[in-house]
C-alpha cells in the first residue's frame, strides 16, 4: 500500500477564515466590553450628578446623547449601564452554560435513572415562564446583583442542558466513546476529552444566543423595575426611567434602546460568522 | 458517430477549502458502444464515480469539468446548459445509486417515485407508466410486482429497494444506465439476485451501461469491458477476459492478487506455546436488545447460545450475513452488551458480563477494533493523543517514554511517525484503520476482536491490513477473533471459521473446509454465493431453490 510521506515534516499552521461581518461585530462586542471595564475613565460627567437644568435635553456638544428625566448626562449613564448589562449577563450566561453543558453531557453519557431524573426536573423548571419566575424570585428575596445573576442563571440552565444533552447523545453513540468506555475511563474523562471537543462549536454558538436572551430578559426585568435598582441603572432600567420622554422624542429613551440592540445584534452576527478553520486535507 | 459514448481527454478539477485547484481526473479517454456494459474499477479516490457522474453532465459540489468532451449520443454533456442537461437526464442517461435506501424518499409510495421520470419528462400517461413499471418489476424478478409499488420504501428489503431503483432508472428507456456500486452494500446471497436481475434486464433491453465498482469479481459477471483507474488516470482498458487472464498493468495485477490472498499457514505459534490453554471460551452465551422477558431473554435475541473455544495464538473467524448477530457477539465478548445468559471465560477465568465490572487488567488484555475507523477515532484529537491515552491509562507512561512508545506503535503498523500530529480526518481510510489497530496494540493485549475491520476498505488496502495482522501475530503472539462477511479475508487469516445464521452458530470448522459438501446447508449457500473471478460464474451458478427459499432473505 502506498503511503504518501512528505519528506520533511512541517508543523501545521491552521489557517482561519474570518469575514467582514464577523470582524465588524467582533469590534462592537469588544468595544462594549472595553466600555464596561473602563467606564469610570470614560464618563464625561458623574453618573448621579444633575448637570442640566432642563430635563430630556436634546443632543448637544456638552451632552452628546442629551440628558435624562432629572437632567443627568445620558452618555455617562449608558457607559456605566454597560457594566451592569454586560457584567450581569456574562456572569449569568457563564453559570447557566457551564452547569447546563456539564450536566447535559453527564446525563447523555450516564443514561439510566440519572438522566431521567435530571431531565424531568429541568423540564419542570423549564416549564415556568421565565419572566414570571424572575418576578416571583425578586418579589420574594428582593433585588440585588447576586440574586439577579443567580435567577437568570437558573432560568437559562435547562435550555443549555437540553441543547448539550441532545448534542452529546449523538457523540455518545460513536465507537470512540465505546472504546474509551471499555478501556475503563471515568465519567470526567469521557465528557471532558471525548464528548466536549466534538460539540464545542455548537456549544459556543449556544452560549452566544443565551447571552443575548439574558441581556433581553435582564433589560425586561429592569424595565419592570425589578432589575438593577436606582440610582444605578442598566440599559433596561434606563429605558424605563426615561419612558416619559417618548412623546418628546427625547434621545434619553432612544440611546439605551440602541445600546441594547447594538450589543445583541453584534453578538448574534458574531456567532453566525465565527472564524472558520480552513481544512485542506490534500495539502 | 460510431459509439454511443465517446469520452475524450476528460479533465475534472476540484477547488479545495484553501482555494487551491486539484486535478481529480487527468485526461481520460474511452468509448462505450451501443448495448455494451463497461465497468469502471479502482480503489476509492480513483475517480471512478466522478467519471460516471460526468456522463450525466454532473459534478459534485466544488468540482467542475475543466476540459475535454463527453459525447453521449452525439451531444457533449460538458457543453450543454443546465436546462438541456436536465432534459437528457432520466430519458437518455439514467443513474442507479449506491445506496437505494438513501435515494428513495421515505414519505412517498414506491410507484410514485419510480414513474416520476415519465411525469417530469412527460413521456407517457400515468396508467401506461404504471403498467410499464409493473413490467419492469417483473423483469427484475421482484416479488408481487402488481402491488409492490403501493408500498413505502421501508416496507421492502435492501436488495428489493436496489432493484426498484434500477426500475426507476430504466423506466424512461435511457440509452445509457450508470450503476454506481449498486451491490456493494448488499449481502452476498442478495447480491446474486440483484446482479442476475440487472444482467437479464440489460441484455433484453440492449441498453449500454457503466458499472462502477471496486469488486473485480462482481464486475467480471456483468461487464463486457473493464476500465481500470487509479489516481484519476486510466491504467488499462480491455475486455473482461483479457483483464482477468492477462493483466498488463502492475496495478491491475495487484488488484487481482489482492482478490485471492495467500491462505494462512498452519498456526505455528500455537504449536510452540502451551496450545491447550484457551484464551477465550464461550459457554452458551445469549445476548440481545430490548427489555428482558419473564425468563430473562431479551426482546430481540441477537445471539443465541453460542459456544466456542479459542486457543492462544490461534485465530477464529466468524462469518455470516448482516443481521446474523456476529457484531453483537463481539460486543458481548467485549462487555459492551452484557450477555443475557451463558458465561465468558477469558484466559481460563470467568469474566464479569459488563465491561465496567471487569478489572483494568482484563480490559487491557482484551481489545476490540471496530469496523469504521471514521467513528472509532475521535475526530477532535490528534493521532498522538489517541494512541497516547491507552499508554497513559494502562501503563502509566508519560513524557518521553510515552512518545517513544507511540513511535514504536506507528512503526509496528507501518505508518510514518510524522502522522502523529495529524487529525484522523487528514488520513486515508487505510491509514485510519492502522491507527485504529495501533490503539488496540497500545494496550498490549492477548486477544483482539476485529469487527469487520477490512469491510470499508478497498481490496488492495484490505489485503495489506490482513498482511499486517499476520505480521503482528508473529511478532506479538496475539490471538484474533476476526468477524467478517467476506469469506476470502476470513480464510486468509483464520485457523477455524464459525458460521452464524440468525444468531446461532450453525457450524465451526477448519478454514480450508468451509463450504465443502460436508458442511451445513447454509454454509454451502453462503460459500456458493461469493462471486468468483470467472466471468461465466453467475450464468453457470445453480442454486438449490429450496436452500435459497430457506435461508436467503432476499
Amino acid at each position: 500500500m502506498a503511503i504518501d510521506v512528505s519528506p520533511t515534516f512541517k508543523p501545521r499552521l491552521p489557517g482561519y477564515r474570518f469575514n467582514l461581518t464577523g470582524w465588524a461585530s467582533l469590534a462592537v462586542v469588544v468595544a462594549w466590553a472595553a466600555v464596561a471595564i473602563l467606564a469610570p475613565y470614560l464618563t464625561p460627567h458623574g453618573v448621579g450628578d444633575i448637570v442640566d437644568l432642563d430635563y430630556f435635553g436634546p443632543m448637544s456638544a456638552e451632552f452628546p446623547l442629551g440628558t435624562d428625566y432629572l437632567g443627568r448626562d445620558m452618555l455617562s449613564r449608558i457607559l456605566f449601564g454597560a457594566r451592569y448589562t454586560v457584567g450581569i449577563s456574562l456572569a449569568a450566561t457563564l453559570i447557566a452554560c457551564t452547569t447546563g453543558v456539564t450536566l447535559g453531557m453527564a446525563a447523555a453519557v450516564s443514561g439510566g435513572w440519572f438522566d431521567a431524573a435530571l431531565s424531568r426536573f429541568l423540564d419542570a423548571l423549564n416549564s415556568i415562564p421565565s419572566k414570571l419566575f424572575g418576578l416571583v424570585v425578586v418579589a420574594g428575596v428582593g433585588s440585588s446583583i447576586p440574586v439577579l445573576i443567580l435567577t437568570l442563571a437558573i432560568i437559562y440552565t435547562p435550555g443549555s442542558y437540553r441543547f448539550a444533552r441532545a448534542l452529546a447523545v449523538n457523540v455518545n453513540t460513536m465507537d470512540f466513546v465505546t472504546v474509551a468506555r471499555i478501556r475503563g475511563e471515568r465519567l470526567g474523562y469521557l465528557i471532558g476529552s471525548e464528548i466536549l471537543p466534538n460539540i464545542i462549536g455548537p456549544v459556543f454558538a449556544d452560549v452566544g444566543i443565551r447571552f443575548v436572551f439574558i441581556v433581553l430578559l435582564l433589560s425586561g426585568l429592569s424595565f419592570l423595575g425589578l432589575g438593577v435598582q436606582p440610582p444605578e441603572a442598566d440599559w433596561g432600567a434606563l429605558v424605563r426611567e426615561n419612558i416619559g420622554g417618548l412623546p418628546f422624542g427625547a434621545p434619553a429613551v432612544m440611546a439605551p434602546s440602541f445600546a441594547i440592540a447594538s450589543l445583541t445584534i453584534a453578538v448574534n452576527l458574531l456567532i453566525d460568522n465565527l472564524p472558520q478553520k480552513i481544512r485542506d486535507r490534500s495539502a | 458517430m460510431s459509439h454511443l459514448v465517446e469520452i475524450r481527454n476528460l479533465k475534472v478539477e476540484a477547488t479545495t477549502d484553501a482555494g487551491r485547484r486539484v486535478d481529480i481526473i487527468k485526461g481520460v479517454d474511452f468509448d462505450i458502444a451501443e448495448g455494451e456494459i463497461v465497468a469502471l474499477i479502482g480503489e476509492s479516490g480513483s475517480g471512478k464515480t466522478t467519471i460516471a457522474l460526468t456522463l450525466l453532465g454532473y459534478t459534485r459540489t466544488g468540482c467542475r469539468i475543466a476540459g475535454g468532451s463527453i459525447r453521449v449520443a452525439g451531444r457533449d454533456m460538458a457543453r450543454l446548459t443546465e436546462k438541456e442537461r436536465t432534459r437528457v437526464r432520466g430519458s437518455e442517461v439514467a443513474y442507479v445509486p449506491q445506496s437505494a435506501a438513501a435515494a428513495f424518499n421515505p414519505a412517498q409510495r414506491i410507484m410514485d417515485q419510480v414513474i416520476e421520470i415519465t411525469r417530469i419528462h412527460d413521456l407517457m400517461p400515468r396508467a401506461a407508466a404504471e403498467a410499464k413499471a409493473v413490467e419492469l418489476f417483473r423483469a427484475l424478478s421482484l416479488p408481487s410486482p402488481e402491488t409492490i409499488g403501493t408500498r413505502y420504501p421501508h416496507q421492502v428489503s435492501g436488495g428489493q429497494l436496489q432493484r426498484l431503483s434500477a426500475a426507476m432508472a430504466l423506466i424512461g428507456d435511457p440509452k445509457l444506465v450508470i450503476f454506481d456500486e449498486p451491490t456493494t452494500a448488499l449481502d452476498v446471497t442478495t447480491q446474486i439476485e440483484v446482479l442476475r436481475a440487472f444482467k437479464s434486464v440489460m441484455r433484453q433491453s440492449r441498453m449500454a451501461g457503466v458499472y462502477v465498482s471496486h469488486d473485480l469479481a462482481v464486475v467480471a459477471q456483468i461487464a463486457d469491458r473493464i476500465v481500470v483507474l487509479k489516481g484519476g488516470e486510466v491504467q488499462e482498458i480491455g475486455t473482461t477476459s483479457e483483464i482477468l487472464s492477462a493483466p498488463k498493468h502492475p496495478y491491475t495485477r495487484e488488484l487481482l492478487a489482492a482478490f485471492s490472498p495467500p491462505g494462512r499457514v498452519a498456526a505455528q505459534a500455537a504449536a510452540e506455546s502451551d496450545a491447550a490453554r484457551p484464551v477465550l471460551e464461550l459457554e452458551a452465551v445469549s445476548a440481545g436488545y430490548g427489555k428482558p422477558g419473564a425468563d430473562g431473554t431479551p426482546l430481540i435475541l441477537a445471539v443465541d447460545k453460542v459456544s466456542f473455544r479459542l486457543e492462544r495464538g490461534r485465530n477464529l473467524g466468524i462469518i455470516g450475513e448482516s443481521g446474523c448477530g456476529k457484531s453483537t457477539l463481539a460486543r458481548t465478548i467485549a462487555g459492551i452488551i452484557p450477555p443475557a445468559s451463558g458465561q465468558i471465560y477469558f484466559d481460563g477465568k470467568p469474566v464479569a458480563p459488563h465491561a465496567r465490572d471487569r478489572s483494568p487488567d482484563e480490559l487491557r488484555r482484551l481489545q476490540i477494533v471496530f469496523q469504521s475507523a471514521d467513528t472509532a477515532l475521535n475526530p477532535a484529537k490528534s493521532i498522538e493523543d489517541i494512541l497516547g491515552r491507552p499508554l497513559a491509562f494502562y501503563h502509566g507512561l508519560r513524557g518521553a517514554a510515552r512518545d517513544a512508545r507511540i513511535d514504536r506503535l506507528l512503526d509496528l503498523v507501518h505508518l510514518p511517525r510524522a502522522l502523529k500530529h495529524r487529525l484522523p480526518a487528514e488520513l486515508s481510510g487505510g491509514q485510519k484503520q492502522r491507527v485504529n489497530l495501533a490503539r488496540a496494540l497500545a494496550a498490549d493485549p492477548d486477544l483482539i476482536l476485529c469487527d469487520e475491520i477490512t469491510s470499508a476498505l478497498d481490496t488492495v488496502v484490505a489485503a495489506a491490513i490482513i498482511e499486517l495482522l499476520k505480521d503482528l501475530q508473529r511478532e506479538l503472539g496475539l490471538s484474533y477473533v476476526f468477524i467478517s462477511h467476506d469469506l476470502h479475508t476470513v480464510q486468509a487469516i483464520c485457523d477455524e471459521v464459525a458460521v452464524m445464521y440468525r444468531g446461532e452458530k450453525v457450524e465451526q470448522l477448519p478454514a480450508g473446509d468451509v463450504g465443502s459438501a460436508a458442511g451445513h446447508p447454509y454454509s454451502r449457500l453462503l460459500m456458493s454465493s461469493v462471486p468468483k473471478l470467472d466471468p461465466t460464474w453467475l450464468d453457470r451458478l445453480e442454486r438449490d431453490p429450496e436452500l435459497v427459499a430457506a435461508f436467503a432473505k432476499r
